[in-house]
């Protein structure tokens, strides 16, 4: 697919083709099936998309947080910084882990161990990383915590997890994770467990934090509120491929995929007090045991034509850095102007 | 319109020796009318599913009262009550998948309600529960599955089929749709739309959503630690905030749009909800309010009728020394 945006800003990551499979006893799970995308410093990248999509499969498998067997990357390439670091079936987490890529998880009240201090396991990352003595390291940590907006960070230090809140959590876990300066931060699904207050403070941390050390995020989210709020470019993921790739105002404005535009009219938005009704995305998505053959929408989509049951689309180019996987976009379809329609901007977009 | 449901000054305690108490409601009055659906909203700690399960009787009440249709509803169930209101009040839970049980079929946990509290024949439980199973959306093949072959937006529509099998005429909704995706969870809203059209049910609907609350209610009650700060109809509370919490809690609610992201700026959202042990009088947000005065440390505010500027006479209760 197309590299994404503004070339200005340096390529970190450049990831290509990218498909993941895992052998289980039901039989072999295709979750990630051929996706690529680019990711800048100082951008943010959301990968938008619902449960069981492979979103968080895509970034852990980056991470090299698979574990082989039963998972393995069937294909695909992945350059940090113009280095090739697929090897063989997996990526070495020890390359990109800690100074290049950190990552924060979706629930941190069940991603920190419950039995070190806050201070120990954000000193235990510059220990292994950076080779600090834990001294060293300890000071350090409760600079991170400052960082992270904290209060009284050195007495937060030595508690354990069970004495923080969920934003609390979720802060040290953001320390945690920039901890060796990465120039890459992944964040998967940071705020879903928390309320929407906090969730707004940890997003104008994340951007501040971001501002600060030009570092890139990728945003694994479900939440199109927050997809809005944060992103610079959107993939639409679904069914372990993107269906759409563009900047935020391509995918909210200019909307190519019927997917895009299904979860769209799924959510209720506020911009005047009359209600729309909220129109579902009938069905649920396809068995990734046995993906279908075409587009892997076709049985949800109400554009469905004939060579979607079967004909795989590829990604057809819709504007600059904007790409969607539609046979509706094909210069030949008869039904193209359907496509057309709806990729005008409907909800008014400003901009 | 007449009240179905009413609670008055309902309060509700946990005691958790050694001189702690938990003030997890705290004289909270709320009217649910006929028909009406009225939504709760505020950070999880605020109280807003103790609130809902006192108000059903599945929590005693520590004080104040609850009148289901005009009678006063007892402060603590015996089974006795229990078996009386279960076709009159029934609950629909937030987690589809701790909430059914693994070792029952689905056939036996929709059709648990009729078989306890109905005097129907076995042929004529089944037939209601395959009845239901289609009205929410499923198969009446999927009677004799277990729950976990089921997706969570298919267990949410099981716990439906479960608390409306009952027919009642109040239902309380825990956050029904906040562990499902965004597709599903429009299904499962337009579903529970359709059913209180052609049920004429009555809803409380407790969710953390707010543009999902204002889509579905008609009334949006605000709690915050324990207490009532702001009530009114959805539109005017969503879109007119009064209470500078309501203000904090629509300000941090993410829109997805970007432009109007861009727009908004940084929020000015201070602090974490406190701790609901052992509160100390005077307003329960004053310390993260950023419109706090001296009165707001020493006085709880209590809830009054602030009438609307523009000269709409429509109920608008806050609780906030600002009015």
């Amino acid at each position: 697919m197309n590299t994404l945006t503004d070339q200005v800003a340096p390529t970190l990551l450049e990831v290509r083709d990218l498909e993941v499979e895992f052998d289980t006893y039901g039989g072999t799970v295709h979750a990630v099936r051929g996706v690529s995308f680019d990711v800048h410093a100082g951008k943010t990248l959301a990968i938008v998309g619902e449960s069981g999509c492979g979103k968080s499969v895509t970034v852990q498998s980056i991470m090299g947080l698979i574990p082989s067997p039963p998972g393995r990357i069937v294909a695909g390439t992945a350059k940090l910084r113009g280095r090739e670091i697929v090897d063989g079936e997996t990526i070495d987490g020890d390359i990109v882990r800690g100074s290049e890529i950190g990552m924060i998880f979706q629930d941190p009240m069940t991603s920190l161990n419950p039995t070190m201090t806050i201070g120990d396991q954000i000193a235990e990352t510059l220990q292994v990383h950076r080779g600090f003595s834990h001294g060293q390291a300890l000071a350090r940590a409760a600079e991170l915590l400052e960082m992270t907006r904290i209060n009284e960070p050195r007495r937060r230090a030595r508690q354990y997890p069970f004495e923080f809140s969920g934003g609390m959590l979720q802060r040290s876990m953001i320390a945690m994770a920039i901890a060796c300066g990465p120039s890459i931060l992944i964040a998967d699904e940071p705020t879903t467990a928390l309320d929407v207050t906090i969730q707004s403070q940890i997003l104008d941390l994340l951007r501040d934090l971001q501002q600060q050390n030009n570092m890139a995020i990728i945003l694994i989210t479900h939440d199109l509120g927050v997809v809005a709020r944060m992103a610079d470019e959107v993939a639409v993921m679904y069914a372990g491929e993107f269906l759409e790739t563009g900047t935020a105002d391509d995918i909210f404005y200019n909307s190519a995929h019927p997917y895009t535009v299904g979860l769209k009219a799924a959510m209720p938005t506020n911009r005047d007090e009359s209600e729309q009704d909220l129109m579902p995305i009938d069905g649920s998505p396809p068995d990734l045991f046995a993906p279908p053959p075409g587009c892997a929408y076709f049985a949800r989509c109400p554009h469905a034509m004939e060579a979607c049951q079967n004909d795989p689309p590829p990604a057809f180019p819709v504007g600059s850095g904007h790409a969607t996987r539609c046979w509706l976009h094909h210069a030949d379809c008869p039904r193209r102007t359907e496509a057309l329609h709806y990729a005008a901007p409907i909800e008014g977009g400003d901009t | 319109m007449t009240p179905l449901i009413e609670a008055e000054g309902l309060t509700k305690h946990f005691d958790l020796g050694r001189n702690q108490t938990v003030h997890a409601v705290d004289d909270v009055s709320l009217h649910v009318d006929q028909r009406e659906i009225v939504g709760l909203v505020g950070e999880s700690g605020s109280g807003k599913s103790t609130f809902g399960k006192t108000m059903l009787g599945l929590l005693d009440k520590t004080a104040g009262q609850v009148k289901f249709q005009g009678e006063t509803l007892p402060q603590s169930y015996a089974p006795g009550d229990f078996q009386r209101h279960a076709q009159t009040m029934q609950m629909i839970f937030q987690d589809p998948y701790s909430s059914l049980n693994p070792r029952m079929t689905v056939g036996e946990i929709v059709g648990e309600g009729l078989r306890l509290h109905t005097s129907l024949s076995g042929r004529e439980v089944r037939d209601s529960v395959a009845e239901w199973l289609e009205r929410v959306g499923l198969n009446a093949a999927h009677m004799s599955r277990y729950p976990h072959e089921f997706s969570g937006g298919q267990r949410q529509r099981i716990g439906i089929a479960r608390a409306l099998i009952m027919k009642p005429e109040f239902v309380v909704c825990d956050e029904p749709i906040s562990a499902l995706d965004v597709s599903v969870q429009a299904q499962v809203v337009n579903l529970l739309g359709e059913l209180k059209e052609s049920m004429g049910l009555t809803m409380l609907f407790i969710a953390h959503d707010l543009s999902m609350v204002r889509y579905v209610s008609d009334r949006m009650a605000v709690m915050y630690l324990g207490s009532l700060i702001e009530l009114g109809q959805s539109n005017d509370v969503f879109f007119h905030p009064k209470h500078p919490y309501t203000e904090m809690l629509v300000g941090s609610n993410p829109e997805p749009d970007p432009a109007t992201e861009r727009a908004r700026g940084r929020t000015a959202v201070r602090g974490e909800i406190p701790s609901p042990v052992n509160i100390q009088p005077g307003c329960r947000f004053a310390n993260r309010c950023p419109k706090v005065m001296d009165v707001c440390r020493g006085t709880t505010p209590e809830l009054k009728n602030v009438p609307d500027p523009e000269g709409q006479e429509r109920d608008r209760l806050i609780a906030c020394h600002l009015y």
